[in-house]
């Protein structure tokens, strides 16, 4: 590696170092190529010189930091992407859960809300909405603001629609929001048992008793040693007989979990807490 | 000249491939045969649902283990590792994979310029890029940033190519060290052999 090479590194290290130290965000043991990337990205976009010149306004600018911030977490999601494991969820996952007379769902990391709306279209679906209540977390406040207002880019839905149709889907996509100009709106009885509030799965503790944890493609950014951190927090937020569901690349297998855990969809990862 | 070549050592080739790449890579994995290769990480452009077929059609044929990758697997020599369809792959420092959903980089995920990208900064000179059939520009500034960190370059020579318009741009935009026939990318990168990080 190149002596640039180096000191890039070297002054992002310092970089997330001051972020945590200044606002409490850690991204410390996220994977390094991503925030590399990230923060190249938001270097050319501020029109600064190095990563040094951004750590120094870092610290003397909360403004410059908050642009810096959604630059740094990914707020990228999809609705009904991977259209099969929603297909479980549906089938095998949310009708197992419908006799209990509250049933608690944790959305961790929930970014601009696609998959929340997504989870929220098939409960009405099944009629099994009034027994649920959302809990949809992350730890960008301007992504959760974006994603309580559920509006979503309408060039999206043709997407999205097809997906939904894929999940097993059996209205109408469209039915759930309005066009508007260039947006969809989700209609707002959508939004009746969703919650959303700031949880951060770096440095926030547990969340309380859930009978579902949907955390999908959150742990791909994070180092092992974080995944196994964040976990560790599912499991402990997880009643007896819950389910967790990670992303189709995320996996249990590895970690100091697993024995807790039996499979419910493996290619899906889908499983559930056995005691 | 490639005589000599082949007798390079690298820690990891990477290829980038999008419209017919499957087939040309059932071609050129059947020379991959060495367990002292270099890791070969492979990615290709296909349509976003599509399952792990591709990864199982390459595994029957090649006499390396071909597998799709998993977020933080490790890179080990002597084995081919594909990109899950519909995300971007990096590679990390420490020689493991990491994924990401971030937005599609001109419309592509995986995106080759991407992947190529990560590797230059990680593998540097020790490593190989290969550009095959495509019909878009994806993996030609991921090329050239191979062939800036010392990299070894190989783009799959067009008139062999079903859609000729990836390597094209690759050869525009690289001037790549080789550009070979299909034919003889496989026994080439085949005849490569592994060297440990520097």
């Amino acid at each position: 590696m190149d002596d640039q090479a180096k000191n890039e590194r070297i002054e992002i290290d310092l970089l997330l170092e001051a972020i945590y130290l200044k606002y409490g965000y850690d991204f410390r043991n996220y994977s390094k190529a991503s925030i590399r990337r990230r923060v190249r990205r938001h270097l050319t976009r501020s029109g600064l010189e190095n990563v040094s010149e951004m750590l120094h306004r870092v610290l003397y600018e909360p403004a410059f930091f908050d642009k810096l911030l959604l630059d740094l977490t990914i707020n990228v999601t999809e609705m009904f992407r991977d259209p099969d494991y929603f297909k479980i969820l549906r089938k095998v996952v949310l009708p197992s859960l419908k006799d209990k007379k509250f049933v608690k769902v944790w959305h961790a990391g929930c970014a601009t809300g696609e998959e929340v709306y997504s989870m929220v279209i098939l409960l009405r679906e099944g009629g099994f909405y009034k027994n649920f209540q959302i809990y949809a977390t992350d730890t960008n406040e301007a992504v959760l603001k974006s994603a309580g207002k559920g509006i979503f880019p309408l060039a999206r839905m043709k997407e999205y629609t097809r997906n939904y149709i894929k999940a097993g889907g059996r209205a109408g996509f469209a039915s759930y929001y309005t066009a508007r100009y260039d947006h969809a709106l989700m209609h707002h009885d959508l939004k009746e048992n969703i919650v959303f509030s700031h949880h951060n799965l770096v440095t926030d503790g547990v969340f309380g008793e859930m009978d579902l944890i949907l955390c999908r493609n959150v742990l791909i950014y994070f180092n092992r040693e974080l995944q196994e951190r964040v976990l560790q927090l599912f499991l402990d937020s997880l009643a007896d007989g819950g389910f967790l569901c990670l992303g189709s690349k995320e996996s249990l297998q590895f970690s100091t979990v697993n024995p807790h855990f039996e499979i419910v969809a493996g290619k899906n990862k889908i499983y559930r807490k056995t005691g | 000249m490639l005589d000599s070549l082949e007798k390079r050592t690298f820690e990891a080739i990477l290829i980038g491939a999008s419209a017919g790449g499957f087939k040309a890579l059932k071609k050129i994995v059947l020379s991959f045969a060495k367990k002292e290769m270099p890791a070969v990480i492979v990615a290709i452009h296909r349509t976003w649902n599509s399952d792990d077929y591709l990864e199982s059609a390459l595994d029957t044929i090649c006499p390396l283990g071909v597998r799709q990758v998993d977020a933080g697997g490790e890179i080990r020599h002597g084995n081919v590792y594909v990109a899950p369809p519909n995300y971007h792959l990096l590679i990390e420092d420490d020689r493991t994979f990491s994924l990401s959903i971030e937005r599609p980089v001109n419309f592509a995920r995986p995106s080759i310029d991407v992947l190529l990208e990560s590797a230059a900064e990680v593998f540097g000179k020790n490593m190989a890029g290969v550009i095959l059939t495509g019909a878009n520009n994806d993996g030609s500034s991921g090329l050239k940033r191979v062939k800036m960190s010392g990299g070894l370059t190989v783009v799959q020579d067009p008139v062999t190519a079903e859609m000729p318009s990836m390597p094209n741009s690759a050869i525009r935009s690289a001037s790549p060290d080789h550009v070979l026939p299909l034919g003889r990318i496989g026994p080439f990168l085949g005849g490569f052999s592994w060297a440990a990080p520097d």
